[in-house]
């Protein structure tokens, strides 16, 4: 069943064109892994997807709500669409429980005490029970992006967007990352990711899509999509990738 | 979820260091600190003896430093300095609130708030441009002047709201400057949170902001405290105008030093605290976890 569509999405910044007429469908329970060199568009798309860019032509839709209506309430889609962003992004004046617990009271208006219940449960699930009360500069950077995560599923979002969480981590850090998006995956929530670590794409991807200028060049199960890509763009990025 | 390996961020263990290493370390200390007590103890006396011992120090003393007219002119200065402390808070209270209320207008989006941009803009731009003392001359004589019905003719009072407009102006720019300092990425981290716009600037922008400025934001309040002098241009008996005129009645001037000395007395903690501040925010940034 298809959950979230993109179609023919436009957006550019200034004089330079970012997406030229995008398509992407996510069903539901999916993971979509978004691969392609810098500046292919991959953040652009998923600021696109939750409202944080206005797109410049095409639609997206997220279940039976229409992203880019002219009269869409972006704060309420934006409860059902969860973003973590590579630079964390975290409140630095705030502890990991107030960082986690702020839109659920505010946007929600939930009680303190029961968002506070709810932020503890998902952040022991998480290996995090002991942060809590920390503030975010006390914590690893792996530790942040973790909280980042927590903070985005105490919204209960539908849909979970990946925007390179692990680009900004020591190479050490990323796995602890990788492992509470692996957890999300087994508990089918819907993700689409932009990410530069292939291994992790290859095995937990159920399609990846490559995206070059602005748009996608190709689509396809990773095993076929990493074994026997179809286009000489995807060949040269990939053999580039694996170099590295 | 399996627990990572973390490396310890907070190490509870003293870290090791050379008994021998350490006891040099601490000899070099207790040189450092003999030598800085002598160098300070023998150039302050050289000082103090080439300034008494110069011919003119006398009259000098006399004049500035006369400990009889310090003790008689002291209760109607310190008196007199009740009011400008009276006027420094005062102001102080309002003009933390309208300049942030004026950082918050020139911050607007909406089109539907368009005027309240121009006018914080014009506002800013105009009480910047204008000398203080200019604003409390035109308020505290021309007020007056209009012979309003209802409306005080306090020099106090007009001296206040001169002060409390045009420092407004200024506060208003260092908020601003906090606000804008903040970068767009919590913003943007806010609203994909389903915040709406207000509640990220009162809940993830301000709170930053006011912490970042509280070093400039003090700097001002300094600057403050010793414009409250100022008001004495209207007339009202503030510790200026009570030195004034002790120094005229008995053509000394040792009632300047001690008006001066009160009012370092009453910026100095506060100086020390914004020096204590932007050092322990160097600090944080040089830290640098973020």
């Amino acid at each position: 069943m298809t959950f979230l569509v993109v179609n023919d999405v436009h957006k550019g910044f200034g004089h330079l064109p970012v997406l030229k007429g995008i398509n992407l469908e996510v069903d539901l329970h999916e993971v979509v892994v978004l691969i392609g060199a810098s500046g292919s568009g991959k953040s652009t798309l998923l600021r696109c997807i939750n409202g944080l860019e206005a797109v410049d032509a095409g639609e997206v839709r997220i279940g039976d709500l229409e992203v880019t209506a002219p009269d869409v309430d972006l704060d309420a889609v934006r409860q059902r669409v969860g973003i973590v962003f590579q630079q964390f992004n975290l409140f630095p004046h705030m502890s990991v429980i107030d960082n986690v617990t702020l839109a659920p009271r505010k946007v929600q208006g939930q009680s303190r005490s029961r968002a506070q219940d709810a932020a503890r449960e998902l952040l022991a699930r998480f290996g995090l029970a002991d942060k809590a009360d920390d503030y975010p500069d006390r914590l690893s950077g792996g530790q942040q992006q973790r909280v980042a995560i927590v903070r985005a599923l105490a919204m209960k979002p539908e849909v979970m967007l990946f925007d390179e969480v692990t680009s900004a981590l020591d190479p050490l850090l990323v796995g602890e990352v990788l492992d509470v998006i692996r957890e999300l995956k087994q508990e089918g929530m819907t993700i689409v990711m932009a990410t530069h670590e292939m291994g992790f794409a290859q095995e937990v991807a159920d399609r990846v899509c490559f995206l070059d200028g602005g748009t996608v060049l190709e689509e396809a199960p990773p095993a076929l999509l990493f074994g026997s890509p179809q286009h000489a763009t995807t060949r040269s990025f990939l053999a580039r990738v694996a170099r590295i | 979820m399996t627990t990572p390996a973390e490396a310890p961020l907070e190490a509870p263990t003293i870290p090791y260091v050379d008994p021998v290493r350490r006891a040099r370390a601490r000899a070099r200390g207790r040189r450092d600190g003999l030598i800085a007590s002598v160098s300070t103890v023998v150039v302050f006396a050289i000082l103090a003896y080439l300034i008494t011992s110069s011919p003119g120090w006398p009259k000098v003393q006399e004049t500035f430093f006369n400990v009889d007219e310090a003790i008689s002119a002291w209760p109607s200065l310190i008196k007199a300095f009740v009011l400008n402390i009276k006027i420094f808070l005062v102001a102080e209270f309002f003009i933390l609130i309208l300049s942030l209320l004026i950082a918050l207008g020139r911050g607007l989006r909406a089109p539907v708030a368009l005027p309240v941009r121009i006018l914080s803009t014009v506002y800013v731009d105009f009480f910047r441009g204008v000398p203080t003392i200019l604003v409390i001359l035109l308020l505290g004589f021309g007020v007056p002047a209009l012979q309003l019905k209802g409306v005080t003719n306090s020099p106090v009072v007009w001296g206040t709201v001169a002060l409390i407009l045009s420092y407004t102006a200024y506060v208003a720019e260092v908020y601003r400057a906090g606000i804008e300092s903040i970068h767009p990425s919590q913003r943007a981290a806010a609203r994909s949170l389903g915040l709406s716009s207000v509640q990220t600037t009162r809940y993830v922008v301000l709170p930053q902001a006011v912490r970042r400025v509280v070093p400039p934001l003090l700097n001002d309040f300094i600057a403050l405290q010793k414009e409250t002098a100022l008001v004495s241009l209207l007339g009202p008996i503030e510790v200026l105008r009570s030195a004034q005129i002790d120094a005229s009645a008995n053509f000394n001037y040792t009632a300047y030093v001690v008006a001066a000395l009160l009012f370092v007395a009453i910026t100095l903690p506060l100086t020390r605290f914004t020096d204590w501040l932007q050092r322990r925010d160097t600090r944080r940034r040089m830290a640098g976890a973020m």
